[in-house]
């Protein structure tokens, strides 16, 4: 008997909780139901950008929401070209990765990311031309006295095949040529913490990731520093795009448009480590051919 | 009369009991049955695109021993797609990892079970349980932050490598190997070891002869069960391999697992390509390798007992 009272307690407990659970769900429920939430996937180096930007178009838009996910480039490209997302973010324009079809989506460039070659602090390197950066990448140079530092090995310390880092370096320091077969790692942190515990290492990250413990390479001489990203002396950056399929209507246009505003782009754009698509000077087309604004 | 006819013939509360809990364990079984289907044939008819849809011959795609899939080789005109390095990365880790557990293994199981049962079951006992439960992610930072460097010093190199891999899956696996030795070890009658004393035999010859003997079965089990956790190991392992996808030339150099390329390569490549589906036959050919491992410690079991 005091058995079965028990479970009675339990089952009553049960069916309460669950209902207090309903309630709640029902009384915070999304209340625009027929504005559907925006949803960016896709690269994870614009995905802070992203990110940002929803949370304060949240604040302005109530009931909108927005969610960002990550993926890599490639998952954000082929997610909004099956119309599965309503943004997908990418590195690369989509022109540049095989299996998409670009006449179905529309580019949206609502950044641009300079990327900066890093080498350990022990090579005596700082400062390397296009032309050795690529023998050093192809596997031609593969000591550092070869380039004017110490008698050292070179470690190549790759991006994972397809990223959007690695695709921006190879196109723009290296002439489209691809990188000789080396170790590879899925992240920028990564990268950058294994160049700075093996001696020799080379590799290539993002502007945001500038630290004292390893040493930033110029580039034919040209510091990289968002100025001269800006004025298009520094030659290795790359756009990044956010895609729509088709033209982007309601709130995804407003979202859009917001990220583009000059409101946006001052606040967040230069603090999260980006470089701001007010401030450039040029304009770059998917071949390369520059115009000055 | 009839009250008592009525009484049997309808269904009792314990009856209905009895069918409510049957009904349930049905469906539970049906569901992860259908779970199981599901995720074989789901991997299986991506991963055979690589072979129907883009045409590459299985016999390239297993004992090639170039993996570049996102560029096309200029002398081929097609990808290399060339799984060799990374079956064999994976492979070597895997079989380096069981061979330096197993004599650990099998130590601190007899250490346990059979001459210091006492402090083994209070000490050692959450010890190993404590180790099992720790996330990989963390054999792979320990591994980044102390076994990559002491392999540098010692070695030269990056310290990125194979022996970077198989220090930190040893250390993963070895608490699994070593619970499931001591389980196997307990399981031992102790007639057996009644008897081998009775007869005089010294401890050691008991534990050597008769004991170790009779485990033989479950040990193997063990160490199987160790390899296929070591097989499927991502993260540490990805950590601390280097990711290079050539063929492996030495245990310091940067290497490549089944497991790494496939984490790092998912997000970037486009469903449907020629990259995405040969990262599905990869994810094929570790489903497979799991299903073996299984296949092995049914083998073991049953043919392995002592007669």
């Amino acid at each position: 008997m005091q058995r079965s009272h028990r479970g009675s307690i339990i089952t009553t407990l049960v069916v309460v909780f669950i209902g207090a659970l309903l309630v709640f769900a029902y009384q915070t429920r999304d209340k625009n139901g027929n504005n559907a939430p925006i949803t960016a996937v896709g690269s994870t180096a614009l995905q802070p950008l992203v990110e940002a930007a929803g949370e304060d178009f949240q604040k302005t838009h109530p009931g909108v929401s927005v969610t960002v996910q990550g993926g890599g480039s490639g998952t954000g490209l082929s997610q909004i070209a099956q119309g599965a997302v309503s943004l997908g973010n990418s590195d690369l324009y989509a022109e540049e990765k095989k299996g998409i079809d670009s006449k179905k989506i529309v580019d949206h460039r609502v950044a641009v990311v300079g990327i900066m070659p890093i080498v350990n602090k022990n090579v005596g390197v700082n400062n390397l031309t296009l032309s050795q950066l690529t023998d050093i990448f192809t596997g031609k140079i593969t000591n550092w006295k070869q380039v004017g530092g110490n008698d050292q090995k070179i470690v190549l310390v790759n991006r994972a095949a397809g990223s959007g880092t690695r695709a921006a370096f190879e196109k723009w320091a290296m002439g489209g040529k691809t990188s000789k077969e080396a170790q590879e790692q899925d992240s920028s942190g990564m990268v950058k913490s294994i160049v700075q515990s093996t001696p020799g290492a080379i590799s290539y990250v993002a502007f945001a990731y500038k630290s004292n413990d390893v040493t930033t390479v110029s580039v034919n001489g040209v510091a990289p520093i968002d100025a001269n990203v800006e004025n298009g002396t520094y030659p290795i950056w790359s756009y990044e795009h956010i895609y729509t399929k088709g033209k982007p209507t309601g709130d995804t246009a407003k979202f859009l448009e917001y990220m583009n505003s000059a409101d946006f782009q001052k606040k967040y754009v230069k603090k999260l480590g980006y470089i701001s698509m007010y401030n450039m000077q040029i304009d770059r087309d998917l071949n390369g051919r520059i115009t000055r604004k | 009369m009839d009250l008592i006819t009525e009484k049997i013939k309808k269904t009792s509360l314990s009856t209905k009991q009895d069918r409510f809990g049957k009904a349930i364990s049905i469906s539970a079984l049906i569901l992860i049955a259908a779970i199981v289907v599901l995720i074989f044939g789901f991997v299986i008819t991506r991963g055979m695109a690589t072979f129907t849809s883009d045409k590459v011959s299985v016999s390239e795609f297993l004992f090639g021993t170039h993996w570049n899939p996102s560029v096309v080789n200029k002398a081929t005109g097609k990808p290399d797609v060339g799984a060799l390095p990374l079956i064999t990365g994976s492979l070597a880790v895997t079989f380096l990892a069981a061979i330096i557990a197993t004599p650990f293994a099998i130590g601190t199981a007899v250490f346990m079970t059979e001459i210091a049962e006492k402090r083994g079951a209070k000490i050692m006992q959450p010890v190993i349980e404590l180790l099992v439960g720790i996330p990989s992610v963390v054999y792979g930072v320990i591994g980044l932050t102390v076994v990559v460097p002491a392999v540098r010093s010692v070695f030269g190199g990056t310290g990125l490598g194979i022996l970077s891999g198989t220090v930190v899956l040893f250390v993963m696996i070895l608490p699994t190997v070593t619970s499931m030795t001591v389980d196997t070890l307990k399981g031992v009658p102790r007639h057996y070891r009644e008897s081998a004393l009775a007869i005089g035999a010294t401890r050691w010859q008991m534990i050597y002869k008769v004991v170790l003997r009779a485990a033989t079965p479950g040990i193997l089990t063990a160490i199987v069960f160790g390899m296929a956790r070591a097989f499927g190991e991502a993260l540490a392992v990805q950590m601390v391999i280097g990711n290079a996808a050539n063929m492996p030339d030495s245990l310091v150099s940067p290497a490549a697992t089944l497991t790494s390329v496939l984490t790092m390569g998912i997000g970037n490549t486009v469903m449907g390509s020629l990259q995405n589906n040969v990262l599905w036959s990869l994810a094929m050919i570790l489903l497979l390798m799991s299903l073996l491992f299984n296949i092995l410690i049914r083998f073991i079991g049953n043919k392995g007992a002592m007669k």
